[in-house]
């Protein structure tokens, strides 16, 4: 990788930034395809919300796995956070939703930055049983606390105002998915921003050696901490919006099902590229639509033996093995063409 | 007024001895490889299975299934160690839970597919049934058998450990990988009879639990949970904090269910967390 470069304007750290940061042509037509399903599939619209939101969700937990190198088994932990929240808000205080969108990814900020102090202390198993020992209490808590949030039935009465009083949630989901989609693409455009800042750097640098960040001038425990609290607002986010498009909010939500699905879904798309979440959540979902009505059991013997595979031959995920393919494609191109 | 908190003491300890004889060899895998393999109670779950099928549909006694649950257990566990695991040993955590995991997750569904999802009835032999009493305080002679099995196990690991050649390997290997290999040890085929046995382990285990939690598909993962929480709460390589963590928890988990019904687990998610952030390496943990 290390080549020696001569310092131009290019090759200046803001350069190579900017480099990064620039639209590529793909990416337009990705976020131009999600449109499509108004056009092609409206009955299923429905899914396509779901999607939108499951891919904010692994969005989150890419910037600290995908980014910043943090292992959590129990991420659903903020989702549920913001589902709760957003789900209990319109019960008891008014239906707006824009108000419970950002209600809910505040509080699970709150105990995203709470619990960051935490996280940052710690790595390799003790991190791994930490984040899975705190998605199980905020689980049981969820769980106990039945007369709140209707425990393993569900949060019921959940009522949600037209958007801006004028959008009503229809049962085709018309608006389920124009909301997810707008919520979903204004985030990955925080997202990006984040990323390819020198903030956004110095995490990859964490990643790669958080002894040596320090070293060289970045707080590793500070970083850790901030992206955090982001990413637990975002999924806090992602919970909200499912709360307030099913106007229910089940145990399920919370459950230590949800924090691996994510992982299972960032990882088949690839951790630590933006569109990987984005990717893997449209797979992961519309196969487990296809599949799940036959034989539901059975659905997780697939997600295992596909696991398995991309660990064994697929290390970078769909879009990590995409852009091996792409390159050596490339290479023998320009080696046909000289 | 003494019985009770006799009883569930006793209870504690021997859902404890149960939680012991599952993590156990999870713990000294995860102290000399660093792996963390979350199919652990997947293999616990082979041979919880391998007995219900010598004795529902072979008409096995119960005791005559147990050594092969163990032999089940430890055998595939070696087949999977040698093909996939092996790989990753040099990879990241990252890469080790989601293969594992996807090991768990396949092993679920095979289960399910196999045996249904319903709880596996088995017949215990009449002498294990019953009760026993010593002093005024009734004892379930299962229980007893089982604590007293985990005590004979515990035994012998320690003075396998202590006392012969192969032990003090495993132990070198524990401390310090790169050295030990420096000497001259084999620690690949050390950790593989380590990983077979500790794997057999757990599917002894499996089997002995039948008969007090039951057994359906979702074992791998609702005792994984406990088995975790027991190795790291113990310190990774250690049999003697494994034990002492297995005995915490059985105990607090049987007497949080039995006085505060309410909190259901929420108390050993807390215990652990809090422990944990004390000491991140365990209780009796070096590193």
């Amino acid at each position: 990788m290390s080549v020696i470069t001569v310092i131009t304007a290019q090759n200046t750290p803001h350069g190579y930034l900017q480099r990064q940061a620039r639209w590529h042509p793909v990416e337009i037509a990705f976020w131009l395809a999600t449109l499509v399903p108004f056009f092609l599939f409206p009955s299923y619209l429905v899914l396509a919300s779901q999607i939108a939101i499951t891919a904010l969700f692994a969005l989150s937990l890419d910037l600290i796995l995908g980014y910043a190198g943090i292992v959590s088994l129990g991420h659903a932990a903020f989702f549920g956070v913001g589902a709760y929240t957003a789900g209990l808000f319109s019960k008891f205080v008014w239906g707006e939703p824009i108000s419970g969108l950002i209600l809910g990814g505040l509080m699970a900020g709150i105990v995203g930055y709470a619990a960051s102090f935490i996280i940052a202390r710690f790595r390799h198993l003790a991190l791994i049983m930490i984040t899975l020992g705190m998605g199980l209490l905020l689980h049981e808590a969820a769980n106990s606390a039945s007369w709140l949030t209707g425990g393993a039935d569900g949060l019921q009465g959940v009522k949600i105002w037209p958007i801006f009083n004028t959008f009503r949630f229809d049962l085709w989901g018309y608006t389920a998915y124009s909301y997810s989609l707008v919520v979903l693409f204004l985030v990955f455009l925080v997202t990006r921003r984040i990323i390819n800042s020198p903030f956004g750097l110095s995490l990859r640098g964490i990643r790669e050696n958080s002894v040596r960040m320090p070293a060289l001038g970045a707080p590793s425990h500070a970083h850790i901490r901030k992206i955090y609290t982001i990413s637990a607002v975002i999924a806090g986010f992602a919970g909200a919006l499912l709360a307030q498009t099913t106007e229910t909010v089940s145990l399920e939500s919370i459950g230590f099902q949800r924090s691996a699905d994510v992982l299972v879904i960032l990882i088949l798309g690839g951790a630590g590229t933006l569109y990987g979440g984005l990717v893997g959540a449209i797979i992961f979902m519309v196969a487990r639509d296809q599949f799940s009505g036959t034989t539901p059991q059975f659905w997780y013997f697939w997600i295992g033996m596909l696991l398995i595979a991309v660990v064994m031959f697929l290390p970078n995920g769909i879009l990590g093995g995409l852009k091996m393919l792409t390159r050596s494609w490339r290479a023998k191109f320009s080696r046909g063409s000289a | 007024m003494i019985g009770p908190v006799i009883g569930v003491l006793f209870d504690g300890f021997a859902y404890g001895m149960l939680l012991f004889l599952l993590s156990v060899g999870l713990s000294v895998t995860l102290g000399m490889m660093n792996f963390v393999n979350l199919a652990h109670c997947a293999f616990a779950m082979l041979g919880g299975y391998v007995t219900v099928t010598l004795m529902n549909n072979f008409r096995w006694p119960f005791f005559a299934t147990l050594p092969f649950a163990f032999l089940a257990a430890a055998l595939v566990s070696v087949v999977f160690e040698r093909v996939l695991y092996r790989r990753l040993y040099r990879a990241s955590d990252l890469d080790q839970v989601l293969l594992t995991i996807g090991i768990a997750f396949v092993s679920v569904a095979a289960a399910a597919y196999v045996y249904g999802t319903l709880q596996q009835p088995v017949q215990m032999p009449p002498y294990l049934r019953g009760q026993v009493t010593i002093l005024g305080v009734s004892f379930a002679a299962y229980r007893l058998f089982l604590v007293a099995v985990a005590l004979l196990i515990t035994l012998l690991l320690v003075a396998g450990l202590e006392y012969t050649r192969f032990g003090a390997q495993v132990r070198a290997a524990v401390d310090n990988q790169r050295m030990a290999r420096g000497l001259g040890i084999n620690v690949d085929a050390a950790f593989a009879i380590t990983f077979a046995l500790g794997s057999g382990l757990a599917g002894l285990g499996g089997a002995l639990a039948i008969d007090i939690v039951g057994l359906d598909p979702s074992f791998a993962f609702t005792y994984l949970i406990y088995v975790l929480i027991v190795v790291s709460v113990g310190g990774l390589g250690s049999i003697g904090g494994s034990f002492v963590a297995a005995t915490l928890i059985g105990i607090s988990d049987v007497a949080g269910k039995y006085y505060f019904p309410h909190l259901g687990a929420f108390l050993i998610y807390l215990v652990m967390i809090v422990l944990l952030m004390w000491r991140p390496a365990g209780l009796f943990g070096r590193r």
